[in-house]
């Protein structure tokens, strides 16, 4: 079987209306060869789990930069297991202070990637990964 | 139980799962999709074709809504371009259908068209057929929209529609690409914009004024024996894909274009047109591949170097390698 393109669902989660790192984010995935799904802002944890299931996704990305991301990330990975999807990592960017990053994790976010984090650091991440999924 | 099995019974993670093994060309999905076939021929396909930014989504996101009114359970192929510098593409057309989710009727499925010109993937006839099979009562297609691709979703759905807009001389580039020849339905959206007025009349002339497009196979307007024509008129329509203004006539529009289809017997002659285009075009990648797959790499680069050298031009070195492909593969029989 050939080599096909990994498929990403990159959508902002909660009511902050702030696209641009979620946009830039796409367009270097796009670059590394990857199909981004976009889904906007404003996305519902209800929503990004019923996308995540009709695009059949390697790897769920969210922005979040409201604040709420210690009740939506976990209301999401909720959403992830009703739809059986909990086998699909998610990675989070966004405004996450420290002590609420091991909070996340313990929800199982795969990764949390801060404001000041390199894209090209982020890509490399996701890429892995998927990487280590699909070897399991 | 097997995917396809799954598939029927209403499985979406099922359904996901094969859609992705038809876009990769999996070795699992012949099989798959020939389980399927079957349980394939209700579903209305419908093409949603025109210029990027025209309003596509926008309008699938209200005609998917009204047809679940109605009862009817939709299922969406979205068409965005791959990148033309690598295998990576953005698929931004659920944005815009943020409406339809929660509702289990709905299925929508970003596609990327992976190198396909024309407007679709090579694998959005595969994915339509699949979620014909999974019984969705309407396929919405959406394409990519740009050149030509109006004519190639006609040879895949049963009913096209053909969205313009006003400004940005939308409408001028729709009349010289051709696509408003392969409309069934033709809508002139963004009719909340200045300029729709002069659109509308543009349209009106170019197109209603006219109405039997140019003869094709496809659009070869079915007459019974009794002699009563029962020509279709192409409605030309207005909307605000927007707020949904106009959506009901166009659903209208899209009732009364399959009860033509079927009384008419067109609805056999479109069946048959998408199924020839979605055989001949397996033929002509398969073809190709195991060409490539079966000529000798060394001979094949030898010609390239040949060609290249101007010992032989490409149209001989073509014909040569087919003919003695061909001599070989008679050779292997005796
Ligand atoms: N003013 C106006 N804007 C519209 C209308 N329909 C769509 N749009 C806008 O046009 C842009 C492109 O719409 P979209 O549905 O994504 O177009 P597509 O590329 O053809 O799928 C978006 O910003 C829409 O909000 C309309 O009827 N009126
Ligand atoms: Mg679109």
């Amino acid at each position: 079987m050939g080599k096909h393109p990994i498929r990403v669902l990159i959508a902002k989660l909660g009511l902050d209306g702030h696209d641009r790192g979620a946009k830039i984010i796409a367009r270097s995935l796009r670059d590394a060869g990857m199909e981004v799904v976009y889904t906007g802002l404003r996305q519902t944890p209800a929503m990004i789990a019923e996308a995540a299931l009709h695009e059949d996704v390697n790897v769920v990305g969210i922005s979040i930069l409201s604040g709420a991301h210690n009740t939506l990330l976990p209301t999401l990975m909720d959403k992830l297991r009703e739809q059986n999807l909990a086998h699909i990592p998610v990675i989070v960017g966004g405004i996450v202070p420290d002590c609420d990053v091991n909070t996340l994790m313990d929800a199982g976010v795969s990764a949390v990637f801060g404001p000041g984090t390199l894209t090209s650091d982020i890509v490399t991440s996701i890429a892995n990964v998927i990487e280590s999924d699909l070897q399991d | 139980m097997s995917l396809a099995k799954k598939i029927i019974s209403g499985d979406r993670r099922a359904l996901a799962r094969v859609l992705t093994l038809v876009e990769n060309g999996d070795a699992h999905s012949k099989d798959i999709l020939a389980e399927l076939h079957p349980y394939g021929g209700k579903a209305h396909f419908v093409g949603v074709t025109g210029a990027p930014g025209v309003g596509k989504s926008s309008l699938v996101n209200f005609l998917a809504q009204s047809l679940r009114v109605l009862g009817d359970t939709v299922g969406v192929l979205a068409v965005d371009p791959s990148s033309p510098f690598g295998s990576g593409a953005i698929l931004g057309d659920r944005v815009r259908m943020a409406d339809l989710t929660g509702d289990d009727g709905i299925y929508i499925r970003s596609m990327a068209s992976r190198g396909a010109v024309g407007g679709l993937a090579y694998a959005t006839g595969a994915a339509a057929d699949v979620l014909d099979a999974a019984g969705f009562n309407y396929v919405i297609i959406e394409t990519v929209g740009v050149g030509q691709s109006g004519v190639e979703i006609s040879n895949h759905v049963h009913t096209t529609i053909v969205l313009v807009a006003s400004g940005a001389g939308d409408d001028v580039q729709a009349i010289k690409s051709g696509i408003l020849e392969t409309a069934d339905i033709l809508v002139v959206n963004k009719a909340d914009l200045p300029g729709a007025e002069h659109v509308l009349a543009d349209m009106r002339s170019n197109v209603v004024m006219n109405p039997s497009p140019a003869p094709s196979d496809h659009h070869a307007k079915s007459k019974q024996f009794d002699g009563s024509d029962l020509a279709w008129r192409v409605p030309l329509l207005s909307t605000v894909a927007r707020s949904g203004d106009g959506v009901d006539l166009l659903i209208k529009s899209l009732l009364q274009h399959w009860e033509y289809l079927e009384n008419s017997a067109e609805i056999d002659n479109r069946r048959r047109t998408r199924i020839r285009a979605i055989l001949e075009s397996l033929l002509r990648n398969r073809l190709y591949t195991r060409f490539m797959e079966d000529i000798s790499r060394k001979q094949f680069d030898a010609l390239l170097e040949s060609i290249v050298l101007r010992d032989i031009d490409p149209y001989s070195a073509a014909a040569r390698l087919i003919e003695e492909k061909y001599k070989a593969s008679c050779l292997d029989k005796a």
